[in-house]
């Protein structure tokens, strides 16, 4: 098409304007300045590198949960997982285990509720969502049925590190390397391997998919056990940050990563979406947080704006594409 | 009787008593006719909000916002009767309806009206409708004494012999159940959830029903807002987290599958009997009440396996009928 009506001067600024990681970059330009005028200490590098404890957590799932959804699985247990880790890793820690059996545990319980996760959904044909509502209820009602009104707080101290600690001689958080190692590994698997362009075919269409030799169960269990996996680890973080379990822990936390994914520019019904736009997504909605906090909007209320943001960051771009393919029709038509 | 003892309201029937039946070996009083009320008057609320919640389920969706619902109704009406103690009982009942009709409608127009999958945009409103709550009462909390005394016993008081809570739960089921069975709307639901694409040839007003069936949830979601505030005489803002898990629950306990297009009133009302029966019989048994979430999650998780399982066989049996 664009061959035919040829090209017109500027269609290239039009195009990259039209994208929705420019759209993002704008607004989160918007953002920093707004914030920056809202208070003379953000722009302070070592403050900026501080907000990143209120949101790496949350962006750690996002990761694999960005794979889910353009598969067409939505995984909304993740915050449940995060309080089952977190109560293994405390009922361990109080019988004396060390860091790094902690570590393992946090993983390696994630895994587990990943794991079945995906094996119900795989083997029975649920759709994953609905499988998780049932995982939200076990995996903290478990948490729930253990730990009452209690709470765990005795961790050791190399642990604290996990969530607490910066990089030696410097102020990058410990949590924010992890985050940029997992966001890189993410990124390549999904953009530059054979199981990333696997999850785009399932997401387009899990039929063609499986009928071009794609094995969607598999790649559907993956995807899961990989939720569940990153669930432990943003378990363990948290854990260590807050340093105490309670059944409670990172309750609402689903809401908040689905809409970060989604404003990233995944598409929820699957199918499209960049690993590029889900961090600057995270980054973001989590600046945009830090600046409601600034001027002192509680934290129900930025759910509210959590949930009108999700809405709107579903609507806009599908109204953007909608008119885009009707100027476009148009213009074919006006030159045919 | 083959036919009957298939279904799933027989089974959960067969279920409900046996565990009756148990929990009484442990507890003598638990089979009396109090405690058996008492049992009914707890499970009112749940009833009433999961049979909305299943005509969604129905139509292949799924309402995230009912707590969230219920609490922001919940708050408005007790901050109104705090505010204002000469409005009539007859006026906030109406006035619930209302609200619930209101944030119902917005979920319906939201499904209805754009692409977004159901779980999400009810994911946003359960955020959005939360936050409200804490927006309109600024944090505080509307506690017994500063309700009106009419106000707190609406839900006990038994005019007609038994108490308003069962009154309502009773009509709602017997209403929905006649809508959703014997009109042509009703069984448009059902039509809606099965396969879309079919439902759409075969003329079924996928959208109109969409939005009737969150608004519907909305309504039955501000009656269960008013009467969980004044039975609870308290009005706080974070009533009601997570009961949207539990009407799922009670949902897919009663035979309702998460793909739409099959379940029960009659269903949902056995499955919500016993989700109560197991929350009042815990401490009964010794149990702490916070076990109460992770068997209601083991019960979904078990549930949804045997409902598939169920909807696998009837696909089989329907292709081995067509002779293919």
């Amino acid at each position: 098409v664009e061959a035919s009506t040829g090209r017109r001067p500027g269609a290239g600024i039009r195009a990259l304007a039209g994208r929705w990681e420019s759209i993002l970059v704008l607004i989160f330009v918007a953002v920093i300045v707004f914030n920056s005028l809202a208070s003379p200490y953000f722009l302070n590098p070592a403050n900026l590198l501080d907000t990143t404890f209120s949101f790496v957590e949350k962006a750690l799932i996002a990761l694999p949960m960005t794979l889910g959804i353009i598969m067409g699985d939505i995984d909304i247990s993740v915050a449940g997982i995060i309080a089952l880790a977190s109560l293994v890793m405390g009922l361990l820690s109080g019988a004396g285990a060390g860091t790094g059996i902690l570590v393992a545990a946090g993983l390696g319980t994630g895994l587990a509720a990943g794991l079945l996760n995906g094996l119900l959904a795989t083997r029975f044909g649920i759709p994953m969502i609905a499988v998780t509502i049932g995982g939200i209820s076990l995996f903290r009602g478990i948490a729930y049925a253990v730990l009452g009104d209690q709470a765990f707080t005795k961790y050791p101290q190399p642990f604290a590190f996990f969530g607490q600690g910066y990089l030696p001689g410097t102020h990058i958080p410990f949590e924010l390397l992890v985050f940029a190692v997992c966001a890189v590994i993410f990124g390549l698997l999904l953009h530059r391997t054979t199981f990333g362009r696997r999850v785009y075919a399932i997401g387009n269409n899990p039929v063609a998919a499986r009928l071009s030799g794609v094995p969607v169960q598999r790649m559907r269990l993956i995807v899961s056990c990989l939720t569940g996996l990153m669930s432990g680890l943003a378990g363990i973080l948290l854990t260590s940050r807050i340093g105490s379990t309670r059944p409670n822990i990172a309750s609402g936390w689903e809401l908040e990563v689905i809409t970060t994914i989604v404003l990233g520019g995944v598409a929820i019904t699957g199918g499209r979406g960049h690993i590029v736009g889900v961090i600057l997504g995270i980054f973001l909605l989590g600046f945009l947080k830090f600046g409601m906090g600034l001027i002192n909007v509680p934290g129900n209320v930025q759910n509210i704006f959590a949930g009108v943001l999700l809405i709107l960051a579903i609507l806009i771009p599908g109204y953007v594409a909608r008119a885009q393919e009707r100027a476009r029709l148009r213009r074919t038509r006006g030159s045919g | 009787m083959k036919r009957l003892l298939k279904r799933r309201e027989s089974t959960l029937v067969i279920i409900i008593l046996v565990l009756l039946a148990a929990v009484s070996l442990r507890a003598r009083g638990f089979l009396e006719l109090s405690n058996l009320n008492d049992i009914l008057t707890d499970t009112a609320i749940l009833v009433i909000v999961s049979i909305g919640q299943m005509m969604v389920i129905v139509t292949g969706g799924a309402d995230l916002s009912v707590a969230s619902g219920i609490a922001l109704t919940g708050m408005s009406v007790a901050m109104l009767n705090w505010q204002v103690p000469g409005i009539p009982l007859a006026v906030l009942v109406v006035l619930a309806l209302v609200i619930g009709f209101i944030l119902g409608s917005l979920n319906g127009l939201l499904v209805s009206a754009t692409k977004i999958p159901p779980i999400i945009t009810t994911l946003a409103t359960l955020g959005i409708f939360r936050g409200a709550v804490f927006l309109e009462s600024s944090g505080q909390w509307v506690s017994a004494h500063k309700m009106t005394e009419a106000f707190r016993d609406f839900p006990h008081a038994a005019p007609l012999g038994i108490s308003n809570l069962l009154v309502a739960a009773i009509i709602v089921a017997i209403a929905s159940a006649v809508f959703i069975r014997f009109t042509r709307t009703g069984r448009n639901i059902y039509g809606a959830g099965g396969n879309r694409t079919a439902a759409r040839y075969v003329g079924i007003p996928l959208a109109r029903i969409d939005f009737l069936v969150y608004a519907i949830s909305g309504v039955l979601v501000g009656l269960a807002g008013l009467l969980w505030v004044s039975r609870y005489a308290s009005a706080q803002n974070d009533t009601a987290t997570g009961f949207e898990l539990q009407t799922i629950a009670a949902c897919v306990i009663g035979g309702v599958s998460m793909l739409g297009g099959s379940g029960t009133i009659a269903g949902v009302v056995l499955g919500a009997l016993f989700l109560g029966i197991v929350n009042n019989a815990l401490p009964v048994i010794g149990l702490s009440p916070f076990f109460q979430m992770a068997i209601q999650g083991f019960v979904i998780l078990a549930a949804i396996i045997a409902n598939s399982v169920v909807d696998r066989r009837t696909q089989a049996a329907l292709m081995r009928t067509r002779k293919l």
